[in-house]
């Protein structure tokens, strides 16, 4: 593995596409332009668990420009065995708002206001989403290892003798939401049935995995599955592993031969259909000496998963990693419930666990009376603390220090409730951040070079509106040694070789070290069979993503610090939060503007799960009621305030031959732990259950 | 979505009796809401008449110095229009804190009066709703309830009304002008809207085919020193926990005459009447102020998650009123 030297990388540069954006011209999955399409809207359970016993579609199917109804009764039998991809293969339902039918009709509104027509009698079962009373009545079991990353039950030493012999002790239990991912973009497709096997315009975080799983669902060589997927409008994991609309979708257009069906789901349906990060219960137990050394840490989550198929979030992945401590324990219990089946969201694992840590980490400070940045510094390992690796590169503590500097931390007065500005309470607070250096197994690149030194560079990668394809270009130029002029990216196709999924925050490291390989590979040829010298037909090349011989003899990891400022309007409890501020360590940075636009992203997603977001479930009826934008709030606007991200100069040269670390979610890490502090800084009141409202605050105030 | 028809009238009295002669009819103003419950289902008019070519664009003063609103004025122009901001500032406040640019360039004052509940609940077919399907059943009253109503409420509805416009002209005592099949009247806006009771599904005492036609402001000097004050879940885009619009009128360190109402604690705009009697006549200290709204908020009846409107509102009373008595010293 050779470094490859900046010249593209590093520069701030806009998004290639951008200006076609602005212009509409970029077209995303369902604006592909296709001759006569047909629409169709999905019919969706109305029980949360039952059977159906009845299905009368006659008064559907009469409706002028209805084409064909979709149910269990006419759905091809699936070749999956994914209990979330395998709907209409009988009259079981296994969630509410499960799709159990679908009409295809010559218009959208046709189609929606047909699909209403549908009549679906159940024979109703008694139905389990409450995740609180599984776990009171002990209904819990252990994961998989579905997320085995890492591995997920932990025991190092004897965390409870630690823990009953610490000095100061910690022992909390911290409960996130319910999130959904709501990208701008819903979940749509285009799926059009050929001679030669089926077409798909799909908005997905990975082309090659959903032309496998079609395949694989339909009984087609994947060869005869082509998918394009030019420009996403965001995911945020949402659109990594497939889900049941483009199974519906790819059905639907079998019930109408050579027409193209369009299908994009509706918000409402985004609640249901797509995943969602699942609530979480985390006990957090840490023992420490007088001087705020921890001895002994213990990281339990409780979370809930479908009948249909195990997701487990893996809220303690960042548990071991971070400090340094000689006692260990994380432990996941999940509760297999009657809802959709949760999915990876920005951060999985990482987001709500360290909201957990850093709260804890917060609490101890106050109990050994150390301030919270000091604390962290005195728990740095030299080591992984896991298994003695030492890190590639570890600069949290450069963070930590940096952070404190730009925040104006030094002058603070750990004080809470000191601080009083025109009516609202003025705090502060911090948090650390850390997330994995991931490379993601699966790619291939086709690079190919004329004589006018114009290089091609062909992978059915995606960019999901984070940048990536412009930031890819500067690798490619890069590891290319030409100027970017020189380089064509072409992503989101399957014709092209395959990609790893976006996701991990890996896709510049995964697909970027496979550019880098495919360059160096281009340069061996040209060297060993053509003197040096571009032939005249031109030269292609396809290589794997290589081995990276570091891998087992370093941990990787990113780091960094994230600063808060919050008021809290004494006689009301509104909460604002004026002021973010994260410093991170992540490696090279390939494009700062675009890099930074994750870093405040991530960062605004973690101020919108600290004081907004979260779906309410009645379990009643067994799904989220407030299935809208109006209702399930993200932060608006006016509830952002300065949002400021640095990094620091990092030089690793293990992680791959850029350098680069991943900049995608590592920003949503550790925010809402900022910012949950802050308020008790502000207010001397801790809230250990996400989304911090108003009403939590208001009975202190 | 359901197919419907379209028309668009040409005065107020042929879109009174195009709706008149269709039991299945609705005005379209703006459509911000109504639009929105037909994709979900919730409203199934077979007949839209679109009003927004016939009721008055014009904010014109009256002889006795008050204002006439015209009930197709978008929410925007109502907010910027000078003689408002200056004489009623709270009713310019009041629509600025709802919704988005885009959504009040739309929106007409007309229909922001007659905008339906956003009880979750109300706004998802698949489950029981009273307000929707009378005798159903209330979903919200066992359910998920933190935004909903703590006055006024019945054993069959706890929704809100939530219009920010409408608390602003409660307090203002404004007059909704209407035409219908019976002719042309004139109807308080504290009494347009209705309490529950047991005929949730009725939000106002409008009769099939009634069309407001104007809002007029009764002059009120004191209300140039008016203020709204929402306070929601975020800081833009959402619908008041609780709102106060309020104006008060001091003489000699006394309350002369107070105005305040509530916003979303209640199924109509609440004008806190026992609140406003017993300050006037006394000053207006920080401590009768409280006693004030307490008394208001003595027959409160607060659901599972909603008994943290009562102090909210307590307390926002209490500072909206108290910043307006600074202002004025």
């Amino acid at each position: 593995m050779s470094a490859v030297t900046p010249r593209a990388m590093g520069q701030a540069l806009d998004r290639l596409e951008g200006a076609d954006k602005v212009r509409g011209l970029a077209p995303y999955a369902f604006e592909h332009p296709v001759p006569h399409p047909a629409y169709l809207s999905a019919v969706r359970s109305t029980v949360a668990t039952g059977e159906i016993v009845g299905i009368d579609c006659s008064q559907a199917s009469a409706q002028p420009g209805v084409l064909a109804v979709l149910t269990h009764l006419n759905a091809p039998r699936l070749g999956t065995d994914d209990g979330e991809l395998r709907i209409l293969q009988s009259g079981d339902v296994a969630f509410r708002g499960q799709f159990v039918g679908g009409v295809i009709a010559e218009t959208s509104e046709i189609a929606r206001h047909a699909a209403g027509l549908v009549r679906v009698e159940y024979r109703e079962r008694p139905h389990d989403v409450d995740l609180e009373s599984s776990r009171e009545r002990g209904q819990l079991r252990v994961p998989q290892q579905t997320m085995a990353l890492f591995p997920m039950d932990i025991d190092k030493g004897d965390v409870d003798s630690a823990l009953a012999s610490a000095a100061v002790q910690v022992d909390c239990t911290y409960r996130t939401a319910w999130y959904n991912h709501n990208p701008l973009e819903p979940h749509t497709t285009i799926a059009r049935w050929t001679s030669d096997g089926l077409t798909l315009h799909v908005s997905t975080q990975h082309p090659r995995g959903v032309q496998t799983t079609v395949a694989t669902a339909f009984r087609l060589e994947p060869d005869q599955v082509r998918v394009f997927s030019p420009h996403v409008g965001g995911a945020f994991g949402s659109k990594g592993p497939r889900h049941s609309d483009v199974i519906l979708a790819v059905m639907a257009a079998q019930l109408v031969p050579d027409r193209p069906v369009r299908f994009a789901l509706t918000r409402h349906e985004m609640f249901t259909q797509t995943g969602y990060r699942t609530p979480t219960i985390q006990r957090v137990r840490l023992g420490a000496d007088t001087d705020g050394r921890l001895t002994a840490v213990s990281h339990e989550s409780i979370e809930q998963t479908s009948r249909l198929k195990e997701f487990a979030e893996h809220a303690t992945r960042a548990t071991p990693t971070v400090y340094a401590t000689p006692h260990l324990r994380t432990r996941q219990q999940l509760a297999a419930l009657d809802l959709p089946t949760p999915v990876i969201m920005r951060a999985p694992g990482e987001c709500p666990g360290m909201y957990a840590l850093e709260s804890a980490m917060d609490e101890l400070a106050i109990a050994c009376g150390l301030d919270p940045v000091e604390l962290r510094l005195r728990n740095e390992p030299d080591t992984h603390p896991l298994d003695g690796l030492p890190f590639s590169s570890r600069n949290l503590s450069a963070c930590l220090r940096e952070g404190a500097r730009r925040f104006g931390w030094e002058s603070r007065d750990p004080t809470p409730r000191a601080r009083r500005r025109d009516g609202w309470l003025v705090g502060t607070g911090m948090a650390a951040t850390t997330y994995p250096t991931l490379r993601l197994p699966g790619s291939k690149v086709t690079i190919r070079v004329t004589p006018d030194g114009r290089h091609t560079v062909l992978m059915a990668a995606v960019d999901i509106g984070t940048g990536t394809r412009t930031a890819l270009t500067q690798v490619a130029a890069d590891a290319l040694r030409v100027d970017l002029a020189q380089v064509e990216l072409r992503l989101g196709d399957t014709a092209y070789p395959p990609a790893a999924p976006e996701g991990g925050s890996a896709g510049i490291t995964s697909w970027g070290a496979t550019i880098c390989e495919g360059a160096d590979e281009l340069r061996r040829r040209l060297a060993a069979d053509h003197g040096g010298t571009v032939p005249a037909e031109g030269l292609e090349v396809t290589v794997d993503m290589p081995e990276n011989p570091h891998l087992k003899q370093y941990a990787m990891h990113a780091f960094g610090a994230q600063f808060a400022e919050v008021r809290v309007r004494e006689e009301t409890g509104e909460i604002r939060v004026p002021r973010q501020l994260g410093v991170y360590a992540v490696g090279r940075v390939v494009n700062p503007k675009t890099a930074r636009s994750q870093l405040i992203g991530g960062m605004t997603m973690g101020l919108s799960m600290a004081l907004h977001e979260a779906s309410l479930l009645d379990p009643r009826y067994g799904h989220v009621v407030n299935h809208d934008l109006a209702t399930y709030h993200v932060s608006s606007n006016a509830d952002v305030g300065t949002v400021e991200a640095y990094w620091i100069e990092e030089d690793d040269p293990y992680v791959n031959p850029m350098g680069t670390k991943g900049i995608g979610e590592i920003g949503i890490v550790g925010a809402a732990a900022a910012i949950a502090n802050a308020v008790h800084h502000a207010t001397g009141v801790r809230i250990r259950e996400l989304p911090i409202t108003l009403d939590k605050l208001l009975p202190y105030a | 979505m359901r197919p419907f028809r379209y028309e668009r009238a040409t005065d107020p009295s042929s879109a009174v009796a195009l709706l008149a002669r269709s039991p299945q009819a609705a005005f379209l103003g703006g459509g911000t809401n109504l639009v929105d419950l037909m994709k979900l289902d919730v409203a199934r008019p077979e007949l839209l008449v679109d009003v927004r070519g016939v009721t008055s664009r014009a904010i014109e003063e009256l002889p006795d110095g008050g204002v006439r609103i015209g009930a197709g004025v978008s929410n925007s122009d109502l907010a910027a229009d000078p003689l408002i901001r200056r004489r009623y500032p709270v009713v310019a406040q009041a629509v600025l804190t709802g919704a988005s640019t885009q959504l009040r360039n739309l929106a007409t004052v007309g229909g922001n009066l007659l905008q339906r509940t956003r009880c979750v609940y109300f706004q998802d077919v698949s489950t029981a709703c009273n307000k929707r399907e009378p005798g159903a059943g209330c979903s919200a009253i066992e359910g998920h309830n933190r935004d909903l109503a703590i006055l006024g409420v019945s054993p069959d509805c706890i929704a809100t009304h939530p219009s920010d416009l409408a608390v602003a002209l409660a307090a203002m005592d404004a007059m909704v002008r209407t035409i219908g099949p019976d002719g042309s009247r004139t109807i308080p806006l504290t009494e347009l809207h209705r309490l529950p009771g047991s005929e949730p599904q009725h939000d106002n005492v409008l009769t099939h085919g009634e069309l407001i036609t104007a809002v007029d402001l009764p002059p009120l000097a004191f209300a140039g020193r008016s203020y709204y004050r929402k306070i929601r879940d975020r800081a833009s885009y959402a619908f008041a926990l609780v709102s106060v619009a309020a104006a008060i009128d001091l003489a000699d360190g006394q309350v002369r005459d107070v105005r305040i109402a509530l916003g979303g604690v209640a199924h109509k705009p609440w004008r806190a009447t026992r609140a406003e009697d017993l300050l006037r006549g006394g000053p207006a200290t920080e401590d009768r102020l409280r006693r004030a709204a307490e008394a208001e908020l003595a027959d409160a009846q607060p659901q599972a998650d909603n008994a943290f409107k009562i102090p909210l509102a307590r307390n926002a009373i209490v500072r909206t009123v108290l910043d307006l008595v600074e202002v004025a010293r």
